[in-house]
């Protein structure tokens, strides 16, 4: 068990953890925000993605001793009131069906639409291929983005 | 048993008058929390005002909250049952508030969520309920009056005097209206007059789901909670020889570890449980643990030996012999054997349940399909009075049938009363796809015959299964046996061209083996759509005729006219080009019927691509056209998976798949461009989280053969094999 400091949410945390335990769990269980989600533990479906110093990556494989001094930002991060243009996005387009893998959804179309303000059908295959969705609400998501990108033209 | 005893529901009946009476003198809750704001909509059944009719709550500055008695899971229910109740009720959807009821089936009625039945089940109720609350509103408010209720109406969460133009609000009538009795007879709208239901009202969870407030089973925290996990037994039925858990026993946080059983079926399946004060713990725990297993007292089913002995039944069949006389009659003939694979759910939540056991009461929260059922086995399996079991739902994520089992909470409730604490028992990834139960699959053998004109004259499906609910019984399935001559109840097989085809035979045989089977989205339909309607679809080009015209003759009632036509005009079926291929499919269950066209073509390397599918849904009357429209792609999407990228197969005795690395599930680059549409009519209101799913791979596979002249007998296949 070692201690470490971490930012979430532009937050600061101290919390005792094994240098493996992964992110995910200690977002989860130690800090208490649940909206991250396990869906496979193997970074295969995307359940989990966060922002580590504004990139995605798959809190579910990823150890908390990597961390360092990176930001960290949840779904919970974006903004309490949904007012982010992504969850209006996803809002408005009525996305979400069951919704757990919604958070994981909604963070790596953040990080898409940070790095490509006007994605096209072929980035958003490449940004959000990592995120599963067992309702299949592709079609709502695609959408979504485009409509995100389009708020903040 | 035959198979046509083994429907989901009758199953369900069965399975519930086994257990314990589903009768509560009152529903207490186990212990007393408030629930004063409904955030999160789990609830003790404490509601925030005054209620009426069980359904709806009132507070005195007019706050309504409406209870959802079923399960959300994505299907929409949450949004569709206050639509209902709002719109008789004559509140605004913007002023309601939803709340999970729990299991309380005198106050709530039957509330497992299956058989794509809540609204086709619910509506006439609900809109009662709505309606005899509303004129109890204004009862009360025409006696406050001193005038007759006729001169007074209610509009928007306030009562008014048509003459006078006073108003009361809800809230200052819902006390005296909480006392009066319902009116025996009231009248319900004109759909005309809806202002609320056949519009796409957006959802009140969504916005839940976009900010990670939702709460599902795995978010669900108490004071005290403890984590655990299983080291469940791999091969099916194997049983728990001995263990060493000194190592476990090491790790810090793990604080129990000992046997545990669930119930599957008649049989209980194994396994030992780490207890932790975290779930991280527990998972090292469990890593460190040794078990020795006791071999299974049954075969070790592997994929190879349970197709042989499918392939085997089929030949076991009896057969029907003016049947034969019939098939033997006609000119043309054709016999198909198709091959359909087992499944698993995987939904994204994987299964958890949190349980709270104490000395004279059972209370558990998750996410959780059947909570009357659940309220009833873990009442008489702990012998713990029904109402002393407090079953709450969470949001789930996912369910597509598994979560309508009591295994899990089962577990969950054991290991609390075993630690004497409350606990969360966590199912990995792993843990989900490996137990099951998973979808069976299902092989056919097809023969059909056409007569002079090219209309099918003699019509034959027999099918090998591992039925569903069989493993309920101690008893092997019986012999094979020819089911029915022009009856038989075969959900999603030939259901729709009875009336078309003179003679029709069914025959079914009942696969044995240790593999749990049960329901998955659709059931049946979603196997014997395939294998139905790509046989028609065979059939039609026998006959030398166009798919569509082909299902026209054979599909005489009104309702599927009109939807072929519909279909034919939305895909421009006339206008079909070259280097293209299109295909149909249009099957039955749950009471909806939907149609599915798909148009591929190949890509630059030669490669069949979906360009496109065209989804037809006929529903009857419904309540939420968007959430119908989520319905039917989102049933695409899992039956695209279904048909092209994964099975579940078998070796030495248990599941091979066990994540997402080999169970691969479509993802959003493979998702052709989806239109759904909506037939508009007076009919009964039908199912709709279903009946989307079983037409897609019968319309792919006859997408291939119209462009390829390949025909599809087996899945899945991928669309990379095809050229």
């Amino acid at each position: 068990m070692s201690s470490y400091k971490l930012s979430v949410n532009g937050e600061a945390y101290t919390v005792d953890a094994d240098e493996q335990m992964p992110l995910l769990w200690v977002i989860r269980d130690l800090i208490g925000l649940t909206g991250t989600k396990y869906g496979c533990g193997i970074a295969q479906c995307g359940a989990c993605t966060v922002h580590l110093s504004g990139a995605p990556v798959r809190s579910c494989s990823f150890p908390v001793s990597a961390v360092g001094e990176q930001p960290v930002i949840t779904i919970e991060g974006l903004s309490e009131d949904n007012s982010h243009p992504v969850q209006r996005a996803w809002i408005a387009e009525q996305v979400p069906q069951c919704g757990y893998c919604q958070s994981g959804q909604i963070m790596s179309a953040v990080a898409l639409l940070a790095s490509n303000a006007d994605p096209d059908d072929e980035a958003i295959n490449a940004a959000m291929n990592g995120n599963i969705c067992r309702c299949g609400t592709y079609p709502r998501i695609r959408k979504a983005i485009k409509t995100a990108a389009g708020y903040s033209h | 048993m035959k198979p046509q005893d083994i429907s989901r529901r009758n199953f369900l009946r069965q399975a519930a008058c086994s257990g314990a009476a589903l009768t509560l003198a009152a529903y207490l809750p186990a212990y007393g929390h408030t629930t004063s704001r409904i955030i999160n909509p789990v609830t003790d059944g404490t509601l925030p005002g005054t209620e009426l009719l069980s359904w709806i709550s009132i507070n005195p500055a007019g706050k309504v909250t409406l209870m959802c008695n079923r399960s959300e899971m994505g299907q929409g229910t949450f949004q569709a049952f206050p639509q209902m109740l709002a719109e008789e009720l004559e509140v605004s959807l913007d002023d309601v508030e939803i709340a999970f009821a729990p299991a309380n089936p005198e106050k709530y009625g039957p509330q497992p969520q299956e058989g794509s039945f809540s609204v086709r089940g619910w509506a006439p109720r609900l809109l009662h309920t709505g309606a005899c609350a509303r004129e109890m509103l204004i009862e009360a408010a025409a006696a406050e009056w001193h005038v007759s209720k006729n001169e007074c109406y209610a509009e928007n969460g306030t009562v008014i005097n048509r003459k006078t133009e006073k108003r009361l609000p809800y809230g200052a009538l819902v006390e005296k209206a909480a006392k009066l009795k319902p009116p025996a007879e009231v009248n319900l709208k004109k759909r005309a007059d809806y202002k609320i239901i056949g519009k796409s009202a957006p959802r009140k969870d969504i916005p839940l789901k976009t900010n990670g407030s939702a709460i599902f089973g795995l978010d669900k925290k108490l004071p005290g909670m403890k984590y655990a996990v299983i080291e469940r037994s791999k091969r099916f039925r194997e049983t728990v020889k001995n263990f060493d858990d000194s190592e476990t026993r090491k790790v810090p946080g793990v604080s129990h570890v000992f046997k545990v059983n669930r119930p599957v079926f008649s049989q209980y399946s194994e396994g030992v449980a780490v207890v932790a004060d975290s779930l991280w713990a527990a998972m090292q725990g469990r890593k460190v643990l040794k078990v020795d297993w006791n071999d299974p007292d049954s075969d070790l089913p592997a994929t190879a030996s349970l197709e042989k002995q499918m392939h085997e039944n089929l030949q076991k069949i009896g057969r029907h012999s003016k049947f034969e006389t019939e098939y033997e009659r006609c000119g043309q003939k054709l016999e198909a054997s198709y091959e359909t694979p087992y499944q698993s759910h995987s939904c994204m939540e994987p299964l958890n349940c949190t349980a709270d056991v104490r000395a004279d009461a059972i209370e558990i929260w998750g996410p959780i399909q059947e909570a009357n059922w659940i309220q009833a086995d873990l009442s008489q399996r702990f012998n713990v009075p029904i109402e002393r079991v407090a079953v709450h739902m969470t949001f789930l994520g996912g369910g597509f049938g598994r979560k309508a089992f009591p295994d899990y909470p089962y577990e969950a409730a054991f290991i609390s009363k075993e630690i004497q604490s409350p606990v969360q028992v966590v199912w990995t990834r792993e843990d989900d796809m490996t137990a099951g139960p998973f979808r069976p699959g299902a092989f056919y053998t097809l023969k059909g015959g056409l007569d002079t004109q090219g209309r099918i004259h003699a019509f034959q499906a027999n099918t090998a299964t591992q039925w569903i609910g069989q493993e309920w019984s101690a008893t092997p399935p019986g012999i094979p046996e020819a089911a029915g001559y022009n009856t038989g109840d075969f959900e999603g097989l030939l259901h729709p061209y009875r009336k078309g085809i003179p003679h029709y035979s069914f025959g079914g045989a009942g696969t044995h083996s240790p593999i749990p089977v049960m329901w998955w989205r659709s059931v049946y339909a979603s196997t014997h759509g395939f294998a139905c309607e790509s046989f028609i679809d065979e059939l039609a080009r026998l006959a030398g005729k166009d798919p569509l015209a082909f299902r026209r003759e054979h599909l005489p009632d009104p309702r599927y006219q009109a939807l072929i036509d519909r279909m034919s005009e939305l895909t421009n079926w006339q206008s079909h080009g070259k280097n293209q291929g299109w295909g149909a499919a249009f099957t039955e269950c749950f009471t909806g019927i939907c149609g599915h066209a798909v148009k591929i073509t190949r890509n630059a390397e030669g490669k069949v691509r979906i360009e496109k599918v065209i989804a037809l849904m006929d529903c009857g009357w419904y309540v939420n056209p968007d959430i119908i429209r989520a319905q039917v792609e989102g049933s695409i999407v899992m039956a695209l998976g279904a048909a092209t990228l994964h099975a579940t197969t078998f070796e030495d005795g248990k599941a091979v798949q066990q994540n997402f690395d080999t169970y691969p599930m479509p993802r959003i680059a493979d998702i052709p461009p989806i239109e759904v549409h909506i037939m508009e009519n007076d009919e009964k209101p039908g199912g709709v989280g279903e009946p989307g799913l079983p037409p897609f791979a019968p319309a792919l596979a006859n997408a291939i053969f119209d462009l390829t002249g390949r025909r599809i007998r087996r899945l899945p296949f991928s669309l990379d094999e095809i050229s």
